[in-house]
């Protein structure tokens, strides 16, 4: 089937593809200037492809530029991230899906009230809790540490994935559970055995949301990290914002090009499974 | 006592008792179904049995001892849902043998086990594939199979059939029976559904509004209704419950009942004869389809049969009999005739009571008297 090109379709391709540059961009921008050498920016060239490719603000962004008290690059915070965010994600994750079961097929007086109150820590700012957050780290000896800051974001998570469990795990058959219960199987056989491996959507939807917001989270990294343990987006504010020297656009523009690709690959890779697991989340629910 | 005791129990959430004062004895290789309208109480009543619901007050003996306070995977019972409740995530193999591998059963015997129930229920060429990729009739049949893996005391059956068409649902029911047979392993067995209630029984447990009306075997319970209730829910089409007079005509105990044009008609009613304190009072005559035919149809054994000819209302034929209506005591009443009788709709036809089959009961208590 062919639709005519009348003159409201082509005025409404044009328009789309209006939106398409525009939205793109930035995204060229980026990309475009770490690939050239400084003076090409500098000389005002800002828009134009590079003229001489360079892979070296690319280098020197991820192992030589200055960030912290040593020239060190991106690197060692690009791990402190990636050691960070894995066990976070990992045990919110888990927790998450445990609250969710017991909350809905292990029903108990008062149930619905603890589900209420962590529901209730989707909507406590960030900002609130800094001064007690920062006291409650020191107490436990994890203050500056790459674990605090774990235990920092597995708090705040719990609230959402245990809202995805929950809805989720609403949907699914209690028969399942009261025939694995006759079959023998105890509380945590049941949830490693039945539930779990029917929970795919519903924890892809669950990584992704924390992953994305663990990663690019800066106000927890800048409050409660030390220099050795900050997160890639508090090291690249300190990349941007060194006052000493020349601005190395080009540095910067490949350091923020890496502080985002992770997002991007786990939206790439488990995209698709994002759809389909707010929809298997919404139908049935 | 039974083989599985039902002893006094009950069943209420807070304040609302969802189960009255219930008593059953199940003797060892019976099958027993309990039966009634959704909210009866029947499927509270079979998930105390299974403990996936505290019993309120009374005790659930099974082989004699007392299991209120047992888990279910320790109450040797097995029980297949109303959902199948397949694991979506295991293959058919799997989901049979989880429940034996939870009990330590050791792989060689499960493998022997698995393949000696996918035998019997003619599942072992789907041995390897996962409940969605069954048809309803297959799961049903995965669902007995984890069943069957372990030998139960008690089988506990919850809707099996009442997801599956109606063709398969017949074919399913025999095979129940025969398992039944073949087996002689105690069922309680819960449906919605009369006919599958007298097809698959040796006994019946009619209930209604958390009381368990009538208990008996399913000739008992579709002869002798105890009550109005088990009369209109056991049949189908239902025992017609037609209001009437009863009274004492040249010694002979009679039912009067009143015609559209005013008229009564009385049928000589023997089974009423000690019931003298009645006379002359309303009551309610039961009078099942198939006792109320054509004189050639009916049953010539028969000890009170009464012929009268009546005006037929409607005739409805149903390929294997035709039922025909009219009006008797006020109400559109069903008589079950051979499939090719002679009656027509605005004519009289002449219809044979079967007397001897028709019941009384009191219409204020809705009890059966006679």
């Amino acid at each position: 089937m062919s639709i005519p090109l009348s003159f409201g379709r082509i005025s409404l391709y044009l328009l789309l593809g209006l939106f398409c540059i525009y939205y793109l961009l930035p995204l060229y921008v980026m990309v475009a200037n770490s690939l050239k050498p400084l003076d090409e920016i500098t000389s005002g060239g800002m828009m134009a492809l590079p003229s001489d490719w360079t892979l070296a603000p690319w280098r020197s962004a991820w192992s030589e530029a200055q960030v912290g008290v040593e020239a060190t690059g991106l690197r060692p915070y690009f791990t402190n991230s990636l050691v960070m965010v894995v066990p976070a994600v990992m045990i919110t994750t888990l927790m998450g899906a445990l609250n969710g079961y017991v909350l809905t097929k292990w029903r108990f007086r008062g149930d619905t009230l603890i589900f209420g109150l962590i529901l209730f820590g989707c909507f406590i700012p960030f900002q609130i809790v800094l001064i007690p957050m920062a006291r409650t780290l020191g107490l436990l000896g994890l203050s500056g540490t790459v674990p605090g800051l774990v235990f920092v974001h597995v708090i705040y998570g719990i609230s959402f994935s245990t809202l995805y469990f929950r809805n989720y795990y609403a949907a699914f058959p209690t028969e399942l559970v009261r025939a694995a219960e006759i079959d023998g199987a105890g509380f945590f056989t049941i949830f490693r055995r039945i539930l779990l491996p029917n929970s795919g959507p519903i924890a892809v939807v669950c990584v992704i949301w924390l992953f994305t917001n663990i990663w690019n989270d800066f106000l927890f990294g800048a409050s409660f990290s030390d220099f050795d343990s900050q997160p890639m987006t508090v090291a690249l504010n300190n990349l941007v914002q060194s006052s000493t020297g020349v601005k190395e656009y080009n540095v910067h523009f490949a350091g923020a090009i890496m502080a985002a690709l992770p997002t991007l690959f786990v939206y790439v890779v488990a995209g698709r499974f994002f759809v389909r697991g707010l929809m298997t989340g919404s139908v049935k629910g | 006592m039974g083989f599985l005791d039902i002893d006094n129990v009950t069943k209420s959430y807070g304040s609302v008792q969802v189960l009255n004062s219930t008593q059953i004895e199940v003797e060892e290789g019976e099958f027993l179904v309990l039966v009634g309208p959704s909210g009866c109480g029947k499927s509270t009543l079979l998930n105390m049995i299974a403990g996936l619901e505290k019993v309120s007050d009374g005790e659930i003996r099974i082989n004699g001892t007392r299991v209120n306070e047992v888990r279910p995977a320790d109450r040797n019972i097995a029980m297949v849902f109303q959902s199948y409740a397949l694991y979506p995530n295991m293959t058919v193999r799997g989901n049979i043998s989880f429940g034996m591998e939870m009990h330590g059963v050791p792989k060689p015997e499960r493998e022997a086990k698995i393949a000696e129930v996918a035998e019997l229920l003619q599942i072992t060429h789907l041995l390897d594939r996962k409940p969605g990729q069954l048809s309803g009739g297959q799961r049903q049949r995965v669902a007995m199979g984890r069943a069957l893996t372990r030998y139960p005391d008690v089988f506990l059956f919850d809707e099996p059939l009442s997801n599956l068409d109606a063709k398969l649902r017949v074919d399913m029911r025999t095979e129940i029976k025969k398992l039944h047979q073949k087996l002689g392993t105690t069922i309680v067995y819960v449906t919605h559904d009369q006919i599958e209630a007298l097809t698959l029984s040796t006994r019946i447990a009619v209930m209604f509004g958390g009381d368990v009306q009538q208990l008996g075997t399913p000739q008992e319970i579709y002869d002798n209704p105890a009550n109005m209730f088990v009369a209109g829910f056991m049949g189908s089409p239902a025992m017609n419950l037609l209001p009437a007079r009863l009274l004492r005509q040249d010694g002979v105990m009679c039912a009067g009942l009143k015609l559209a044009d005013g008229s009564e008609v009385l049928l000589p009613f023997p089974r009423a004869e000690g019931l003298d304190r009645y006379a002359g009072r309303e009551i309610v005559l039961g009078i099942r389809p198939e006792a109320m035919t054509d004189p050639e149809g009916a049953d010539r054994d028969s000890p009170a049969l009464a012929q009268v000819d009546l005006p037929v209302d409607v005739v409805e034929p149903a390929g294997s009999d035709t039922f025909v209506t009219v009006s008797l005591g006020g109400r559109d009443a069903i008589g079950r005739f051979r499939a090719h009788t002679q009656a027509r709709a605005g004519h009289p036809a002449r219809f044979a009571f079967d007397m001897a089959k028709a019941v009384a009961f009191d219409p204020k208590t809705e009890a059966r008297l006679a």
